[in-house]
This record gives structure tokens, sequence and C-alpha cells, in this order.
């Protein structure tokens, strides 16, 4: 099985916003949740690079470590996924999230938060693929259809890369040998190779 | 208007100077796109602790302009490594210190038993706000504790899903009796303040221990010895810890910056794992620690005897007041 993961290429970037949109459009995302969104470093400045960021699927994943009821899980593709019936909003994985994945919907404005809602790899929840429970809750289950995730398959600088993390990772190393320069692979220090148990 | 068209010159010529001090087309043609560009690992190195990557961000959602936040990490260290320590030593270490209390020093008696006469200790509106807050504080302990233990300790037993229906249930409870309990904090601030402040008693009681290790010593009193103000003093401004940083964690958006959030968080775990074991001492000695004690917060009277041995002081005051049967025989019962 392969180990999928998001790359996106900085250097490529051009902050479109399309693959938020495209995110935003595919899930029937919730209003004022956001699972991927760019964001711009050392805007304005020379040398400013734009980074489309999500759940970076973090091999021993903080969430999964710090969930009170254990909600979250992790595909044989090293997708980490969440059940919404286990949730109890507590708040807990967005505070141990390195990259602000998890977001909650306002619930009324008492005990505010609502079911966790972050990116799913276009790969759903527990339920059953591809079922309208699932998409009601997770959004489309692109990857049970063979598709990759939206976000960077419509990608239009192909600065955003999903897939197998090796093939991904060797497409960014061949590009920065190519052009001569790459501002680094977002997130994968901290995601795959740095946390705290290995 | 002279005034304003010479301020116009120098600021003309202002303009004129940085023009060519600045010389834009110069730093144009020396600007080299790549090797100006941002690092991952340049940016990741220069972090201070507690420190995000962070950027501009075009949805409205300001949190989601934090790119990465390596404090997470250590976030996810204390919960899972460094609070189940605190709250087991806290916790367990105080029922194993009243355990070993219980056995070496035995219950508190009454030195001369019951007189079989009672004086009131707490009116009814000081006993509701008591058992007010302590409910209160129960649930929120337990289901406080439940966050953080439940996992490890209850989850096993009832399995993934019945635990987190009951984990969601206790959620509700935590973030609604807070309310209440903040009310009888208040409460019990504002009636009890004025026989808790810190005198020169105190110091007496607290060099004699209380006469908590020696039989029979009983170091004179007012209406709250020092022990209990320290009680006081503990559920006041633990109390009051509790109550600000959960108001941040029932209302996560006011501050609405993932790093305020974690210390609140710690703040709340960390107090909370004091507090309880502070309280099991507090239940220890009103219950079964001493003889006598519960009827305090029970019916409310207490024994004169019982009154007399701990808070003699405050006998006398009543007594003087005329609110207290005096005399220290039992009175002979009138023939009419």
């Amino acid at each position: 099985m392969a180990r999928v993961k998001f790359l996106c290429d900085a250097d490529r970037c051009i902050e479109c916003n399309a693959c938020v949109t495209a995110c935003k459009n595919e899930h029937e995302v919730p209003w004022g949740i956001n699972r991927r969104r760019v964001v711009t470093i050392n805007d304005g400045k020379p040398g400013e690079r734009s980074v489309s960021m999500a759940c970076m699927h973090c091999t021993d994943a903080p969430c999964a470590a710090v969930c009170p009821v254990s909600c979250f899980y992790t595909t044989a593709d090293g997708v980490v996924l969440h059940s919404k019936d286990l949730c109890i909003g507590c708040g807990y994985c967005f505070y141990a999230c390195p990259f602000g994945a998890p977001q909650y919907p306002k619930v009324g404005n008492f005990g505010s938060r609502g079911k966790m809602d972050k990116c799913t790899y276009c790969a759903g929840g527990p339920e059953a693929d591809a079922t309208p429970a699932e998409y009601a809750k997770y959004g489309t289950n692109r990857l049970a259809e063979g598709k990759l995730p939206i976000c960077a398959e419509m990608c239009s600088t192909k600065s955003l890369l999903a897939g197998d993390g090796a093939i991904i990772a060797e497409i960014y190393k061949e590009r920065v040998m190519k052009r001569g320069y790459g501002s680094g692979m977002w997130g994968w220090k901290t995601a795959y190779s740095d946390s705290p148990t290995g | 208007m002279p005034g304003s068209l010479s301020t116009l010159k120098v600021l003309c010529a202002a303009l004129a100077v940085l023009f060519v001090i600045a010389h834009p087309a110069a730093a144009q043609l020396s600007f080299k796109p790549t090797a100006e560009a941002v690092q991952e690992d340049k940016l990741l190195n220069a972090l201070r602790e507690g420190d995000k990557i962070a950027g501009r961000i075009t949805i409205p959602d300001a949190t989601a302009a934090n790119l990465i936040q390596p404090a997470g990490r250590d976030w996810r260290d204390f919960q899972r490594n460094k609070l189940p320590i605190i709250g087991g030593i806290a916790i367990i270490g105080m029922i194993a210190v009243l355990a070993i209390f219980l056995m070496v020093r035995g219950r508190i008696r009454l030195q001369r038993g019951f007189s079989g006469k009672t004086i009131l200790r707490f009116a009814s509106f000081e006993r509701f706000t008591h058992w007010l807050t302590a409910s209160c504080f129960i649930v929120l302990a337990l289901s406080g504790l439940n966050i953080s233990f439940g996992r490890m300790l209850i989850m096993p037993l009832f399995g993934a899903e019945a635990f987190a229906t009951m984990s969601l249930y206790a959620k509700y409870a935590h973030d609604y009796l807070a309310f209440p309990f903040m009310l009888g904090l208040v409460i019990m601030f504002l009636i009890w303040i004025k026989d808790n402040i810190p005198g020169k008693l105190d110091l007496q009681w607290i060099k004699q221990g209380g006469g908590l290790l020696a039989n029979g010593q009983h170091p004179p009193a007012k209406r709250f010895n020092a022990g209990q103000k320290g009680i006081f003093w503990i559920v006041i401004i633990g109390g009051a810890l509790m109550s600000v940083s959960g108001w941040f964690l029932l209302f996560p958006y006011l501050p609405a910056d993932v790093t305020a959030l974690q210390f609140w968080t710690v703040i709340h775990a960390v107090i909370a794992m004091l507090f309880i074991a502070a309280m099991l001492a507090h239940i220890y000695i009103g219950s079964v620690g001493m003889e006598g004690a519960f009827d305090a917060m029970g019916t409310g009277e207490v024994d004169l005897n019982w009154a007399k041995e701990h808070h003699a002081l405050w006998v006398a005051e009543e007594q003087a007041k005329g609110r207290a049967p005096s005399g220290t025989a039992p009175r002979a019962v009138p023939a009419e």
C-alpha cells in the first residue's frame, strides 16, 4: 500500500485559492470552515511565498494522540480520518495540531463547538464508501472512486501534489534540481519525521 | 493659504530625495527572486518557544493565518505525558496520605462526647450555597477527569461508542454546571470573607499543627480556624482561576488564538488536579475524618461540645450574643 501525502511546492503556488474553492465545493463544507487554505508568508516583501495547507495526515498524528474519546483512525493508505459520531467537540485536536487543520462549526453561542471537521484527503469517513450518510458528514469519497484529492487534481500550476509520498517527494526533488531552488517541503518535517515518538 | 503650499513643497522635496536614495530601478536589478525566497527550514529554526509560522490569509477566519505551530507538540506532550503524572501524584497521593492519616490518627473523636445541646453553625442559606457549589464541583471534577483520563481508564470497559456518548453528556454537564458553580463561588466569597481574614490566631494554629496530630490538643479558633481559612482561600483562588481559564475554553472564539487557548487549558488542567486533591482532604475531614463535623453542613446544628473543642472563641462570641446555649453542664430540665 502506498503512504499518501500532500506536498505544496511553494515556488509554484500563485495563490489563486482554487484548491480552497474546489475543496469547499466538492464536499459542501459548512459555512465558516475551510479544510484547505492558502497562507502567504512575507506578503509584499521580496521572496514572498504562498503555501496551500490542510491536514497533513501526519505519521503518529497529534490529534489522534490527544483525542479524549479516541475518534481518529489512520487508514491503510496513511490517511488520518475521524468519526463525527464519536467526536464531542472538545477542541483538543485543534490545540495539538501543528497545522490548524481541525475546525468546528459554531453551533449556537454556548458550548460553541460542534463536531470537528477537517480535510479527509477526499477519503470520507468510517461510514460505508460513497453513501449519502458518508457524504453528509465528510463529503465526497474520491479515493474510493480511484481519484486523488480534488485540490491537487485541479491545481493549475501543479504546485499542490497528492499521492504516494515517495513519488511526490521524488517529483519535487527533480523540480528543485532542475530549477536550482526550492523553499522546502512545507510541513513535512513537522508531519512525517519530527514527531515526538518517531 | 501660503502655509500649506510651502508644506507641499517640502513634502515634494523630501519625496524626491527619498527616490534618489532608494533608487528602485537599481534595487530591481540586484533582486534575485529565488535567493531571497523564504525557506521553511530557516523559518522553523528561527522560531522561538511557542511561536508560529504565520502569514496573510484572504479568508475571514484569522486563526487560519497560522501555517505551522510546532507548540502543538509541546501541548500534546503536556496532555499525554505530564498531566497524568501531575494528576496522578496530586490525587492518588492525597488519597494515600488521607488513608495513612486515618490509619495512624484514626477518626478525630469528641473528647467529652456529645452534650446533646446544639448550636447553629451554618444557616440554611450558607448550607444551600455550600451544597450548590459542592454538587457542581463533584460533577465538574468527574466530567473533567473523564476528559483527561477516561480514554485510559473508562473507555476499555464500555467500548468507544458508549464512552463517546457518555463523554458528550459529561461535556454538556461540564459546560452548563460551570455557571451555577461560579455563582456559588461568588456567594461563598461574599458571605464568608469576613470570617476568613488571616489573623494572629492562625499562626498559633499552624504552629500546633491544628491539633490534628496530637490527641486532645485544640488550638483556640474563632469561627474558622487556619485550616478552614486555607480551604476557603483555595476554593476562592482556585475557583477564580478555574473560572477565568474555563471561560476562555467555553467561548474559544473570544481569544481566537491557539497559543492563548493552549495556555488556558494547561492552567485549567493543573489547577483542577490540585483543586480536586485539596477538596478530597476537605471532604475527608468533614465526614469520615472527624466526629461531629458533618452536622455543620448537614443539619447546620453542631454539638456544643464539638463547637467548644474546635471553635472555643466563636462559641464564646455566640454565647455573648445570646445565640447559643450557655454553661458547660447540661442544664436541669425545668419542672413545669
